[in-house]
């Protein structure tokens, strides 16, 4: 148990990356992008292809990380510069980088078993507290940036772009940044998992949008967001939560292995659907207590005496 | 360059002499009363080989190799004699179809598809050419021919499992590990063989009083999280033909290694990265054979209906020894003695 429990954390972590980079997309650009599932296999391809012939893991992982950038700088410019649909340019770069990644890696599968990455000077026990420092390292880094003139600018982007272009801000240069700038954190959580795991698969990525809209959805309604701080340190714990949560699933007798996928998609609804409830059943209450004290006042004053 | 040139020419000329030349004497057999044509009409043949494959995917890759590979040694050599049509859908059920209605608009004198769905898609649309499959698990299951020993049509091929071998690694396991009581599984429930194979694991492991653990996949991605949650409930792991978890092996070698847990698994190249034992063989022996046939329709003139559908033959325990230090395991003799060839299946 202890096992599966350590190994979800660490795996919430390294996903946390790539979580975060979903979290610029869906919740600050409000820009559904899908371009995901072929970004965090482009990181992945380009550490283990790099790493393969003899480069140093963290220059690979810079590399992975200018892979994801260019990668989502091209679904920006489609949507921006060619005003193609939010959601059809990101489809697109997917399944474009199915084959580009297919050329990058040369062949389907690359193996890192025998080989030295980032993770192989750590000993075990150090891994959990080295990742969370990177991680919280990285989002303290998004935080920073998102309260430069220019961060600012992306976030009013998402809020209102009407606005923020009557302010005189490029909103097409804040989407392509920021799209950029979500696949590259994506890429290099692929490049990480990657080297963690022992291997660059071509199918790595698919899916990999559900799972960081999850981690997203379930760290918001978990631990609030009502600070660009706290949305970024909730996405952090939300996709560790997934993992957890995962890693239970997994060790439940009566559950089938088949179940897995309705399992990621209940955690989600939940996630979604309590806020709502809850919200709904406050506002229920405070409408039952309004009435109860109308009816007091009501009976208070029927109680005046006959004219 | 003319010079370059020159040299290409002189070594296809020779190439194709000694392709001609190494041919088996006896080509008489099975050639079904056709005479063979002379030697300088074959080397002026030249041949068409279409060959779909689902995706890129190391063990299909293997097979084709190898199947390339018995078309050289056969006197088809690619550039000379021989043009290879190549395509592959990239694991997309519908550039799957055009590929098939694409080859099946061709002129080709052969046509080889690797892996299940790819054959299922020639088959339907290619009628204008004999149809090799390979990587095939079910091939009656996946109605690509009615009867395995006499397929009637213009389909024949190569299945990619031996009926034999899971229950002889099961007995394997059984009788080298008296300790295993639970084997966990990590496994794609979305891929039909791996649940074929999978049930057939449990059955054999079932008769002798060992329990079957299964821990589910969608996505290569996932594979590490599901084997460690296996870590401390089973005392060995085995994977079957899944190539979805075949792609994420290399995690759960790790795991084996790190908690010094015997790893099983069900194709040679699994056991040559890492896993310490299987029953099986090479992918590219596999296609070799498969080449072998599709020579055998090319040059010697048999029909695909008159053509039984092939197993793997070399058929072996193969362990590797570097693993099973890694996963704590002392090879005994007996394990060594499971071994019929173990110049080349046991890997140092």
């Amino acid at each position: 148990m202890m096992d599966s429990m350590n190994g979800a954390v660490e795996l919430g972590l390294l996903y946390a990356l790539m979580a975060l980079g979903v979290y610029i997309t869906f919740r600050i650009l409000d820009f559904p992008d899908l371009t995901v599932d072929g970004s965090f296999t482009t990181g992945g391809g380009i550490a283990a292809i790099l790493i393969a012939h003899g480069t140093a893991p963290w220059l690979a992982c810079l590399a992975a990380l200018g892979g994801g950038l260019l990668a989502g700088a091209c679904t920006g410019l489609l949507h921006t510069k060619g005003k193609v649909n939010g959601l059809l340019s990101g489809i697109l770069m997917m399944i474009a980088l199915y084959s580009i990644n297919m050329r990058i890696m040369g062949k389907p599968n690359i193996s890192l078993l025998s080989t030295d990455t980032v993770f192989t000077p750590l000993s075990p026990q150090y891994l959990i507290p080295v990742l969370a420092v990177l991680v919280i390292a990285v989002k303290l880094l998004l935080d920073a940036f998102l309260r430069t003139d220019l961060g600012l600018a992306l976030r009013a982007t998402g809020d209102n772009a009407r606005m923020i272009r009557s302010f005189g801000a490029n909103t097409d240069n804040t989407t392509i940044l920021g799209v950029s700038l979500s696949n590259g954190l994506v890429a290099l959580s692929g490049a990480l998992i990657t080297q963690q795991s022992g291997f660059a698969d071509i199918s790595m990525g698919i899916g990999m949008i559900v799972i960081g809209l999850a981690s997203v959805i379930i760290g918001e309604a978990i631990f609030g967001a009502r600070t660009v701080f706290l949305a970024t340190l909730a996405v952090v714990l939300g996709s560790i939560v997934y993992r957890i949560v995962i890693a239970l699933a997994l060790r439940v007798e009566w559950l089938d292995a088949s179940d897995l996928k309705l399992i990621t998609a209940l955690i989600v609804i939940v996630a979604l659907v309590l806020p709502s409830l809850q919200r709904a059943w406050r506002q229920k209450a405070v409408a039952r207590k309004r009435s109860a004290d109308f009816a007091a006042v009501a009976a208070k004053s029927s109680t005046g005496g006959g004219r | 360059m003319k010079k370059l040139w020159l040299s290409l020419v002189t070594t296809a000329v020779l190439l194709t002499a000694a392709g001609c030349g190494s041919k088996p004497a006896d080509n008489t057999q099975g050639a079904g009363g056709s005479s063979s044509p002379s030697p300088s009409a074959e080397a002026k043949k030249s041949y068409t080989v279409a060959i779909s494959q689902i995706v890129e995917h190391p063990s299909l890759d293997a097979t084709r190799k190898g199947f390339l590979d018995a078309l050289k040694e056969g006197g088809l050599v690619e550039g000379t004699n021989l043009k290879v049509d190549f395509s592959t859908a990239q694991g997309d059920p519908t550039n799957n179809l055009s590929i098939a209605q694409k080859i099946a608009s061709g002129k080709n004198d052969l046509v080889l598809a690797i892996a299940t769905p790819s054959a299922q898609a020639v088959v339907q649309q290619v009628k204008n050419a004999p149809v090799l499959f390979a990587a095939v698990t079910d091939p009656v299951g996946a109605k690509l021919v009615t009867n395995l020993d006499k397929p009637g049509g213009t389909v024949t091929g190569a299945s990619d499992t031996n009926p034999q071998a899971i229950a002889n690694l099961m007995d394997f396991i059984a009788a080298n590990f008296p300790k295993v009581k639970k084997v966990g599984v990590v496994i794609n429930e979305g891929e039909p063989n791996a649940v074929v194979m999978t049930e057939k694991a449990k059955e054999a492991l079932a008769k002798k009083g060992i329990e079957l653990v299964k821990a589910p996949v969608t996505n290569t991605s996932e594979v590490k999280q599901a084997a460690q949650s296996l870590v401390g409930r089973v005392d060995a792991f085995y994977i079957t033909l899944d190539n979805t978890v075949v792609n994420g092996v290399d995690a759960i070698i790790q795991i084996a290694n790190d908690k010094k847990i015997p790893f099983f698994s069900s194709d040679r190249d699994t056991v040559e990265k890492g896993a310490f034992a299987t029953v099986g063989f090479k992918y590219y022996d596999h296609g070799y054979q498969v080449g072998q046939m599709a020579v055998d329709i090319l040059k010697n003139g048999k029909k695909p209906a008159d053509m039984k559908i092939t197993v793997p033959d070399k058929l072996d325990v193969i362990l590797n020894l570097k693993a099973a230090a890694a996963q704590g395991i002392t090879v005994t003799d007996a394990m060594k003695s499971a071994v019929k060839d173990p110049k080349t299946n046991i890997i140092q």
